[in-house]
């Protein structure tokens, strides 16, 4: 069978079964819609969880980050899976015990106040739309790369699937479709990591076999890549920092409370039953976070190794008749000279999955000295040893370029495996990005309909009608996120730093003063809330313009690009929730205790006895 | 509140302190600022500071919440104010 009438068959045979999933999990009340009834296993809950949390960039982009940063890219693997550690013991058993359907509810409930309340609103709307825009472009360069039909069609498809379970089923039926689709995108990840690293190192386990040495050598992968890409001027990989090493520590610090603040993350904890599973549900999402976070930076580690083999016969793998790359243990051992004429490849020799994606656009070949060989290295390296040599043998530049998320879109194509295998990946990369996109809009929808609909609008609001809100916002919310996704602003790439600053800046501190500081008032808590979003979307748009329109950013007024101790944008979440903490504490010393009943109300969130369902009442 | 509660509270704040400070140690520590002290010593083919930048710091991860649920559920008994 092609892979073309393969990739159809496996990827409607995934949507087949979220539809099928979507038809038996229809919400009929409040709770099922938001809650999904309150009674999902924590082990269930824990694999729903980590479709909802792994988006399109994890499973498409992440390894071809780490890939090209090296050691640096740890700062996402860390980043994205510590914060389950905050989430785990700091929020979500509190919360669950709270027992209420949204975290804007807690925040207005616990900080006695309608407008702590709609702040919280805004800032999840803004956080979770800018991260669905991401989603849905993923969902058109997963159809569009794969299944050869428009990327416009994708969105609309995948819209359309997104809206027969979200819609009907809420919560629930978003839940069930994640538990399909945390089981399809690992599989598709994994299973290629698998091959690559038996090719490699001869261990089955991605996760050993970056820690292996190479087939047949006593040398190991890290080492041979640490040659192979100094030799060819790039950094050194295991070492390579992101920035200053206080930028690395910042930026880590950032995602992992950015994590752990996330509304979308943390609603899929008022799902579980007890106070108990809530704790036990965290761990479970990150073990199955953790089956794609360890195996991607062996995916990226060995991805490299395998494209610098490619071009260049000098790194020791060779292909073999059959066009799989083969261990040649004597060259590996040997460190041949990589800048030898005759070890870059022939252009014309290219193996097929190169021409393949070259058609695409993500690779691309530029002869520049002429002599009809591809040469990859990097020429602006400060590493003068490398560029003497790279002149020397009449080098006149980088012929390569190489998007990075062909580190995983190709990585069967690479390593040869069945057409099966790249269908997966295909409906992998549809599942991760349709997973996360569904969750997003629960957290969007259940804001709408349940802290401004019945909070704000409409108290006397009945269930029935309530659930009708819920349905409406939940379909509003999809034909905005796919029309974002087909007309995607410019500034898209930036505002993911956005959603992660708001989240890390206002959100979890307020959630976290809210069950740790009994005293902690409304005035202080709005305060902070406000002076963290303020500082850092303050920092993001002095970087990126303001509301990301461009011309507008004055990064030299502050004193030049990443002038606040040379940390990023994209890392100062971390600070804005200081800033939050600070101001929060010294207006809650200024002004009066929070009320009696407040402060009887966070000694009940303290402890798990009493826990009931959750529901809406306000 | 009253004192059985506040006990129940700093037993609780006590596992919270001993839980943060492994989960910073690991990553922020291990993993960041002193991985390159760690890097002369190899865990098989691993330098051990990218080790824990890469792999071993997310391992640490679901070990402290695992024991932190366990934990927490003993500290919820002894004061008595588990779940029935």
């Amino acid at each position: 069978m092609d892979l073309q009438t393969m990739t159809y068959l496996v990827v409607g045979a995934s949507f087949a079964l979220y539809i099928g999933i979507a038809i038996w999990a229809r919400a009929g009340s409040t709770s099922e819609f938001y809650a999904a009834g309150g009674s999902v296993h924590p082990i269930t809950n824990g694999m729903a969880t980590a479709a909802d949390w792994m988006s399109a960039a994890s499973f498409i982009s992440m390894a071809g980050l780490i890939a090209n940063m090296g050691y640096g890219g740890g700062l996402f693997l860390m980043g994205w899976t510590g914060g389950y550690v905050l989430l785990a013991c700091l929020l979500a058993p509190y919360l669950r015990k709270f027992g209420k359907f949204t975290v804007p509810q807690f925040i207005g409930d616990r900080f006695y106040s309608q407008s702590a309340s709609t702040i919280a609103v805004i800032c999840l709307l803004v956080a979770s739309i800018t991260y669905i825009i991401g989603q849905m472009t993923g969902v058109g360069v997963a159809f569009s790369r794969f299944l050869g039909v428009s990327s416009e069609m994708g969105i609309y498809i995948g819209m359309g699937i997104v809206f027969a379970y979200a819609v009907f089923g809420g919560m629930k039926g978003i839940t069930y479709t994640q538990v399909a689709q945390y089981i399809v995108l690992i599989l598709a990840y994994t299973v290629p990591a698998v091959f690559i690293s038996l090719q490699l190192t001869g261990n089955p386990l991605p996760q050993l076999g970056l820690g292996s040495n190479i087939s047949g050598t006593d040398i190991s992968l890290l080492q041979k890549l640490d040659q192979v890409v100094t030799d060819l001027g790039f950094s050194q990989y295991t070492t390579a920092t992101a920035g200053s090493t206080l930028n690395m520590f910042v930026y880590t610090l950032s995602l992992m409370i950015g994590t752990a603040g996330l509304p979308h993350v943390i609603m899929r904890f008022f799902t579980v039953a007890k106070v108990s599973d809530a704790r036990s549900s965290a761990g479970w999402a990150l073990v199955f976070i953790a089956l794609l976070y360890t195996t991607a930076p062996a995916v990226g580690a060995m991805a490299k190794l395998n494209l610098h083999a490619t071009v260049n016969t000098a790194v020791g793998l060779e292909t073999a008749a059959d066009g799989s790359m083969k261990v040649n243990p004597e060259v590996v051992k040997a460190k041949a000279d990589v800048y030898a004429t005759e070890a870059s490849l022939v252009y014309e020799n290219r193996p097929d999955w190169m021409k393949r994606w070259e058609k695409t656009g993500l690779l691309k070949f530029e002869d520049k000295n002429g002599d009809g060989r591809i040469q990859y290295y990097n020429d602006k390296t400060k590493n003068d040893a490398a560029k003497a040599k790279a002149e020397a043998a009449g080098w006149k530049g980088n012929e390569l370029t190489v998007n990075a998320d062909i580190i995983v879109l190709a990585n069967p194509e690479i390593a040869l495996l069945p057409n099966w295998v790249i269908a997966l990946v295909a409906a992998g990369g549809l599942a991760a990005a349709l997973s996360t996109a569904a969750g997003l809009l629960m957290a969007i929808s259940a804001a709408v309909s349940h802290d401004l609909v019945k909070g704000v609008f409409m108290p006397n609001i009945s269930e029935k009608n309530e659930l009708l809100a819920g349905k409406i916002s939940m379909a509003v919310a999809i034909v905005i996120a796919g029309w974002l996704g087909l007309n995607p602003p410019g500034f898209a790439a930036g505002t993911v730093a956005l959603a992660f600053g708001i989240a890390a800046s206002s959100l979890f501190p307020a959630i976290m003063m809210g069950i740790f500081s009994k005293k902690m008032n409304k005035e202080g808590a709005i305060a902070g809330m406000l002076a963290g979003l303020f500082v850092t979307c303050f920092y993001v748009f002095a970087h990126k313009g303001i509301f990301f329109i461009k011309g507008t950013d004055f990064a030299d007024a502050i004193g030049g690009p990443n002038s606040f101790f040379g940390i990023t944008p994209e890392a100062f979440g971390a600070i804005g929730a200081l800033v939050n903490f600070a101001v929060a504490f010294v207006v809650d010393k200024m002004t009066k205790e929070p009320p009696e009943h407040i402060q009887h109300m966070v000694e009940n969130v303290r402890i798990p006895r009493g826990a009931k369902a959750v529901d809406g009442a306000h | 509140m009253d004192d059985q509660g506040k006990a129940y509270w700093s037993a609780t704040l006590g596992l919270l302190g001993k839980i943060l400070a492994i989960w910073f140690v690991c990553s922020f520590g291990a993993g960041i600022l002193f991985a390159p002290a760690l890097n002369g010593i190899s865990l098989g083919g691993y330098p051990l500071g990218f080790f824990f930048a890469h792999q071993g710091s997310i391992y640490i991860f679901i070990a402290l919440i695992f024991y932190y649920a366990k934990a927490m559920g003993d500290i919820d008994r002894k004061f008595d104010v588990h779940e029935e």
